[in-house]
C-alpha cells in the first residue's frame, strides 16, 4: 500500500507540473510534449486503479495518435508567437483566482465525502478475467450499440477532416486515370492525307562556272 | 481522515487529482485566449480530468450494488469523441490558417471568409 502512495503523488505531481507547463509553455511544441508527458502520467495513474487497457489505450491513442497530430499541425503552421504571447500574464490574477476556488471549493467537498481508502475486492472470477477480458465482454454484449455509434463517428470524423484539408491546387498538373483508360485511338493520332509535294532536283549550275570550277579542282 | 495526508490513497485523491488538473485547464484557457492550437490542449486536459474522474469511480465502486466497469466503457467512449473532435478540430484550424494565415482567436471575428 504505502509504495502505491507514493507512486500516486509522484505521478500525481509530474502529472500536474506537466499540466501546468502545457498552458504557460512559450512554445506551442513544448506545450505538446508537455502534453505528451501529461498523458503518459495520467496513465501511470490509471495503471494503479488497475484499468490497464485504457492505460494502454491513453498511451496508443493519445501519446500516439493525437499528440503527433497535434505537433504535425504546430510545426506545419508557422504562427507568430510573440503576437499572441502579448498581453500573457494580464488575465492571470483572476484566472488563478476562479482555478483556485475551483480546485479548493472540489477538494473540500470530495476529500471528506470520499474518503473511501480500499478498492472493494473483486470476486475471483473478475480477477482471473481480467481487466481488458471483462471491458470486452461489456463493450461487446451491453454496449454493442453504442460501439457501433462510435465506429460510425470515427468514420464521420476521417470523412470530416480529409474533405475539410483537401484542396486541389490551380497551378498543380495532375492525371486523370478514367480519362486515360478511355481514349481512343481516334483521339490521339489523326491521320491526314496529304497531297505529296515532289521537290525538283536543283537546276544544274551553269556550264561556264561549272568549267571553272572544275579546272580550279584540276590545279 | 480529513484533509490531503500522506495516508493511504483514497478515493477523494483521485478525484482532488481530477479536480486539481480541470482548474488548470481552465487557467489555461484564461491565459491562451488568443493561442487557438493551446485552447485545444487546454480541452483535451480538461478531458483527461473527466476520464480520470470516471476510471476512479469504477475502481471503487462497490460490484456487489453496480456493475463497476460501466465507468470505463464510459472512459472508452469519451477517448473515441475526443481523438474525433481533436481531429476534426486541427483540421479546421488548418483549413482556418491557410485561409487568415493567423490563429489569432480577436482576428478572428469575421463571419463570412
Amino acid at each position: 500500500m504505502a509504495i502505491n502512495t507514493a507512486l500516486f503523488y509522484i505521478f500525481s505531481a509530474v502529472l500536474l507540473f506537466a499540466a501546468f507547463r502545457v498552458v504557460t509553455a512559450r512554445s506551442p511544441v513544448y506545450a505538446a510534449l508537455y502534453l505528451v508527458l501529461a498523458f503518459f502520467n495520467a496513465a501511470c495513474v490509471w495503471m494503479l486503479l488497475r484499468s490497464e487497457f485504457l492505460a494502454i489505450v491513453l498511451v496508443l491513442v493519445y501519446v500516439g495518435a493525437v499528440m503527433v497530430l497535434f505537433l504535425f499541425v504546430v510545426m506545419m503552421l508557422d504562427m507568430g508567437v510573440d503576437q499572441l504571447r502579448h498581453g500573457f500574464w494580464n488575465h492571470f490574477p483572476v484566472a488563478a483566482l476562479v482555478g483556485v476556488v475551483i480546485a479548493l471549493e472540489m477538494a473540500a467537498v470530495l476529500i471528506p465525502g470520499f474518503n473511501l481508502s480500499d478498492a472493494p475486492v473483486a470476486d475471483a472470477a473478475a480477477l482471473k478475467l481480467g481487466n481488458t477480458k471483462m471491458l470486452g465482454i461489456e463493450v461487446y454484449t451491453k454496449y454493442l450499440y453504442p460501439l457501433q455509434i462510435a465506429a460510425v463517428l470515427l468514420l464521420v470524423a476521417i470523412i470530416a477532416a480529409i474533405t475539410l484539408t483537401l484542396r486541389r491546387r490551380k497551378d498543380s498538373r495532375y492525371q486523370n486515370p478514367s480519362q486515360q483508360v478511355r481514349a481512343r485511338k481516334a483521339d490521339r493520332v489523326r491521320v491526314v492525307k496529304l497531297a505529296p509535294t515532289i521537290e525538283l532536283p536543283p537546276a544544274p549550275p551553269e556550264p561556264a562556272a561549272a568549267a571553272a570550277a572544275a579546272g580550279g579542282e584540276k590545279k | 481522515m480529513t484533509g490531503l495526508t500522506l495516508g493511504p490513497v483514497t478515493l477523494g485523491h483521485y478525484l482532488s487529482l481530477g479536480a486539481i488538473l480541470f482548474a488548470l485547464s481552465v487557467i489555461g484557457i484564461f491565459l491562451n485566449r488568443r493561442n487557438l492550437i493551446v485552447l485545444l490542449m487546454a480541452i483535451e486536459l480538461m478531458l483527461l480530468a473527466v476520464n480520470l474522474n470516471f476510471v476512479a469511480f469504477s475502481h471503487y465502486l462497490d460490484p456487489a450494488r453496480s456493475d463497476p466497469m460501466a465507468g470505463q466503457v464510459f472512459v472508452f467512449f469519451i477517448l473515441t469523441v475526443a481523438a474525433a473532435e481533436s481531429a476534426i478540430g486541427l483540421a479546421i484550424l488548418v483549413v482556418l490558417f491557410r485561409n487568415r494565415a493567423t490563429l489569432n482567436v480577436d482576428e478572428l471575428d469575421s463571419l463570412k471568409g
